[in-house]
């Protein structure tokens, strides 16, 4: 058992693809190693920001040795047949060959042993081939070597049992030697084995692991704020970043000018991140703190003074910049911005943001009187302005604070407001900068009344649109976030309990939208947003639901069972998950798991019968025909429980309304012990039949119990 | 170190790297890359090494000399080294050494940053070089130019001479900077230079520009390229398309060009140099 060091030097690899790098990297040498029959017992990769390595631990030396069969000609076959067989299996007679019987008779077999190959013979083709077939999202050519690597590969150390293991690749020099850090080590290292070359590049400031530097880094990060008691704002997409852009992590701290500290938090911390990948520190209070900590690569000899100096400057320099946007920003009212919008295009089929925003005031309007607390007015003036700082200088320069910028340039742009109005425009303000959100499963999700309208409207009229041009998301592919779109709309909805009915959103902007393109052709289009446009949006929106409550742990087939009421789909999501719930607590209790063996038994038979039959039996019970004692019981039971259930659906007490179904469950169970519905008598059996299809219609009045499984 | 002496000792350093040093090309450009010594010669097989000053115009980055950092017209020391060496990165760290930039002191940082010309059809790996945060250099290995594949690959390397100098000089506007190195009556700063030609440039590409007339020269030069490519004349060729692509930054500068519009620019002008590449390479085969 031996042990494979692979390290592949390079010129710097970007940050943000090491992870993948090296999971695919391992993930490909371990496939090779196993289907080749020599399988690592072990196999670890690391990656820095020059180096791919990989440790592979437990090879066997060689190949186990095969033997093989191979099947020739029938025994009896003519001469010249075996003889071509002999010929190509490279056998002197027939009779070095076995004789076995098949289903086809008596065959002749050349057993054929194949030694294993050494490892050592192997293994160059197969880490070749495996450089090879790393899926870089880009590689480049460069002079002098035939691999297509993402940067150029400075050197290869490849040692098996601590042996130099040749490779077949142009131009890049394969040994046992490679280099330390950048500026922190000098010259070549040689390596004697896997252990060796681990504790090599420690000395030569190198830590080699990818999560020991994150945790260094981590530790740096809280040791500094604390020591100035302040505390880190979270960043863990930066974290891993910075992991990949330093071989010896060193972290340092430094101080944002006083001036600066009146912009935006949102805006200081934009600028530090974006560009430079400082990490943003907060004051107990929560208010960004004038200091700013960096990772940088280096011991310098002054103990980083020079460094702390340099970092400074830069960042004083982004913000004289960011400063420079927010106050040219600032001479141009937003009202004024909203015209810029025309120029702006949404999608080649979908006009201009101008358009869009048209769109979504009118929507709000009308959504705002479905939210409690909203107002119209309001949330209309904000939908206007939602999208105008589009064209200032700070979103064009930081896209991610748009909406954000809005929000600060209404609000800063207000003159001489009452103060009563200033609680209307500060509402207007967070409308505006709540309006993109929440933008995935785990971010801020709007609370405020006349932000949820926004943020709704604009979210509606994006699946709308793209849903009328027909560009629904297909597979993996969604390059206009439409689930996320979606996601938003529920998020929306269920974490502020808001009761509206989906079916009137979707049409309501969907007539906005048929009115401002097509309204010569308006009543055509109407006609197919109820048949076609409307029931797709549902069913997005049911499938990304689905997504969501099977993350939080809820059945999915409850949903389906909740989903469509009485034939009409349920489009008021709060509604629908209050069913959902209501069901789930139902269906694990005894009664409920009963009456649904019940349900099941009683539509088994009916739904078996009217196949033979060719007909339905839905029709009323017929009093006169009820003899049976539990036949009566049972129909006064399903007019009883049906009335009272309806009552309480329509003041949606699902809870109750599933206990009330509970009731039912004596007298079904005595009508199938006591009952035959398949008695001789047509009409008897006809009543009984449609007495099944009663438990079945009254029960799916609360929920569609044949979408229920397990 | 003197704006001028660092541009002299980049220089110094480049020629002792066997680069020819060029003077600025006189037309317009928004990038050292347009220079026909870099994106011209970036083609074909023979090597090649030069290195250059490259006034370079960006209209829609003009402050009216108001921005400490931000200009219409910058200075880029342009390297082109062809094939690119084994030893690109040393060599490069090396002239940072050459202007005073000690790598025990700093904190030297290639962060990726692909480099790609819409305009010209050209595109590169490589990375933003940092010095304490601060973006120094471009460092691309160029992969193709006009759409054509760059065999061999080059090195191309463009410092940003200001905030280069801002950073050795430690100033926090480029307009304090210190261009001659002299002191007393003698000194003279950046801003004494080119503050005056910061605010009527600005005020040229935002308010004065004519924009028919501009979108009319825009389509005498696209209309006098292709002429000229028809005649086999690569250079005089490329020279439009270079006044195209400049007379395109203008009109945007100035807002005339929608979003749908743009897109249809940058194609046309990419189709030019495009052409002008495919006319320099069929120019190298003929016989001289």
């Amino acid at each position: 058992m031996a042990e494979l060091l692979l390290e592949l030097l390079s010129e710097e690899i970007p940050a943000r693809m090491q992870r993948r790098a090296v999971e695919d990297l391992t993930g490909l040498l371990r496939d090779r190693l196993a289907a080749a029959e020599i399988p690592a017992e072990s196999l670890r990769g690391y990656v820095t920001p020059r180096r791919l390595a990989v440790i592979a631990e437990g090879i066997p030396a060689k190949q186990p040795d095969r033997t093989e069969e191979r099947r020739g000609p029938r025994v009896g076959a003519p001469q010249p047949a075996i003889d071509g067989f002999l010929r190509s299996a490279g056998l002197a007679s027939i009779r070095e060959c076995e004789i076995h019987d098949t289903d086809r008779g008596e065959f002749y077999f050349a057993v054929v042993g194949r030694a294993g190959r050494l490892t050592t013979e192997v293994l160059p083709a197969l880490i070749r081939a495996a450089m090879a077939e790393l899926p870089w999202p880009k590689s480049m050519r460069y002079p002098a070597s035939d691999v297509r690597w993402i940067r150029p590969l400075i050197s290869i150390l490849c040692l098996f049992e601590g042996e130099v293991l040749g490779l077949p690749v142009g131009g890049v020099p394969v040994g046992r030697t490679t280099r330390g850090h950048r500026f922190l080590s000098a010259g070549e290292i040689c390596v004697a084995n896997a252990a060796d070359y681990r504790e090599r590049l420690g000395e030569a400031h190198v830590v080699l692991d990818q999560e020991r530097r994150r945790k260094v880094i981590r530790q740096g990060l809280e040791d500094a704020v604390a020591a100035e008691g302040l505390s880190l704002k979270s960043d863990p997409e930066l974290l891993d970043e910075v992991t990949g852009l330093v071989e010896f992590p060193v972290v340092l701290a430094g101080a944002i000018d006083a001036d600066f500290m009146a912009l935006p938090p949102e805006v200081l911390a934009t600028a530090m991140r974006a560009h430079q990948k400082y990490f943003s520190c907060l004051r107990p209070d929560g208010t960004p703190a004038p200091r700013f900590l960096f990772v940088a690569n280096n011991v310098a000899v002054d103990g980083g003074r020079t460094i702390i100096a340099g970092n400074e400057r830069v960042l004083k320099a982004r913000l004289a910049d960011a400063r420079f946007f927010w106050n040219q920003d600032l001479k141009v009212p937003l009202e004024a911005r909203v015209d810029t919008l025309k120029e702006r295009i949404f999608h080649d089929r979908l006009g201009s943001v101008y358009d869009k925003s048209e769109r979504i005031t009118a929507l709000a309007e009308f959504l705002a009187p479905h939210i409690h607390g909203a107002d119209a007015g309001r949330a209309g003036r904000a939908a206007r302005l939602a999208k105008a700082d589009l064209s200032t200088g700070m979103v064009a320069e930081f896209p991610e604070l748009q909406g954000i910028m809005g929000s600060y340039y209404y609000k800063a742009q207000l003159h001489s407001a009452e103060p009563q109005q200033i609680v209307e425009h500060t509402q207007v303000a967070t409308a505006i900068g709540d309006h993109y959100k929440p933008m995935g499963p785990n971010d801020f999700c709007p609370t405020a009344p006349d932000s949820m309208v926004v943020a709704l409207a604009d979210k509606i009229d994006t699946l709308v649109a793209f849903f009328a041009i027909q560009m629904a998301p297909t597979g993996s592919r969604d390059p206009f976030a439409l689930r996320r779109a979606a996601l938003g709309i529920i998020r929306i909805i269920l974490e502020n309990r808001v009761r509206l009915p989906l079916k009137r959103a979707f049409t309501e902007a969907a007539e906005i939208f048929y009115k401002a393109r097509d309204p010569a052709r308006f009543s055509y289009w109407q006609s197919k947003i109820t048949d076609d446009l409307y029931p797709e949006l549902m069913l997005f929106i049911l499938d990304r639901l689905k997504v969501r409550l099977r993350e939080q742990g809820t059945r999915h087939d409850l949903i389906h069972a909740a989903f469509m009421q009485a034939g009409v789909v349920e489009s008021d999501l709060v509604r629908l998950c209050a069913r959902v719930n209501a069901l789930e607590g139902f269906l694990v209790t005894d009664d409920g798991a009963n009456l649904l063996i019940a349900f099941r038994r009683a539509s088994n038979i009916v739904a078996i019968e009217e196949r033979k039959d060719g007909r339905r039996y839905a029709d009323p019970v017929d009093p006169t025909l009820l003899g049976q004692h539990e036949e009566r019981a049972l129909a006064d039971y399903l007019v009883e429980v049906g009335s009272r259930a309806g009552t309480l659906l329509s003041s949606e007490e699902f809870e109750k309304a599933m206990a009330e179904l509970v009731r039912l469950r004596r007298p079904v169970d005595d009508f199938f012990d006591k009952v035959t519905v398949n008695c001789d008598k047509p009409a008897l059996r006809e009543n009984r039949l449609r007495l099944l299809s009663g438990i079945r219609a009254t029960m799916n009045q609360v929920a569609d119990f044949s979408q229920i499984e397990g | 170190m003197s704006f001028q002496s660092l541009i002299l000792d980049l220089q110094r350093f480049w020629a002792d790297q066997g680069c020819v040093i060029l003077q600025p090309y006189d037309i317009e450009v928004g990038a050292g890359t347009f220079h026909p010594a870099t994106a011209l010669r970036a083609l074909g097989p023979e090597p090649w090494r030069a290195a250059y000053v490259q006034p370079s115009r960006r209209p829609t980055d003009g402050r009216y000399g108001e921005n400490p950092n931000r200009v219409q017209q910058h200075y880029q020391l342009q390297v082109i080294l062809k094939p690119a060496p084994v030893d690109s990165q040393d060599i490069y760290l090396a002239s940072l050494a050459a202007i005073g930039i000690d790598a025990r002191l700093h904190d030297i940082r290639f962060v990726e940053d692909d480099w790609e010309s819409p305009t010209l059809g050209a595109w590169g790996l490589g990375w933003e070089v940092w010095v304490d945060g601060m973006e120094v250099s471009q460092f691309t290995y160029f992969q193709q130019v006009g759409g054509i594949e760059c065999d061999p690959v080059s090195t191309e390397l463009t410092y940003g001479l200001e905030r280069l100098a801002m950073y050795v000089q430690g100033v926090e506007s480029m307009f304090d900077l210190d261009y001659n190195g002299a002191t007393g009556p003698g000194r003279i700063t950046y801003g004494e230079v080119f503050k005056r030609a910061e605010r009527e440039f600005s005020t040229y590409n935002f308010e004065l520009a004519d924009t028919a007339r501009l979108g009319a020269h825009f389509a005498d030069a696209e209309r006098e390229c292709r002429r000229l490519i028809d005649h086999g004349v690569a250079l005089p060729a490329y020279d439009q398309c270079l006044k195209a692509s400049h007379l395109f930054n203008l009109l945007d500068a100035r807002g005339a060009i929608s979003v749908t519009e743009r897109a249809a620019y940058i194609l046309r002008v990419r189709a030019l140099a495009s052409a002008c590449c495919n006319a320099w390479l069929a120019g190298a085969r003929a016989p001289d």
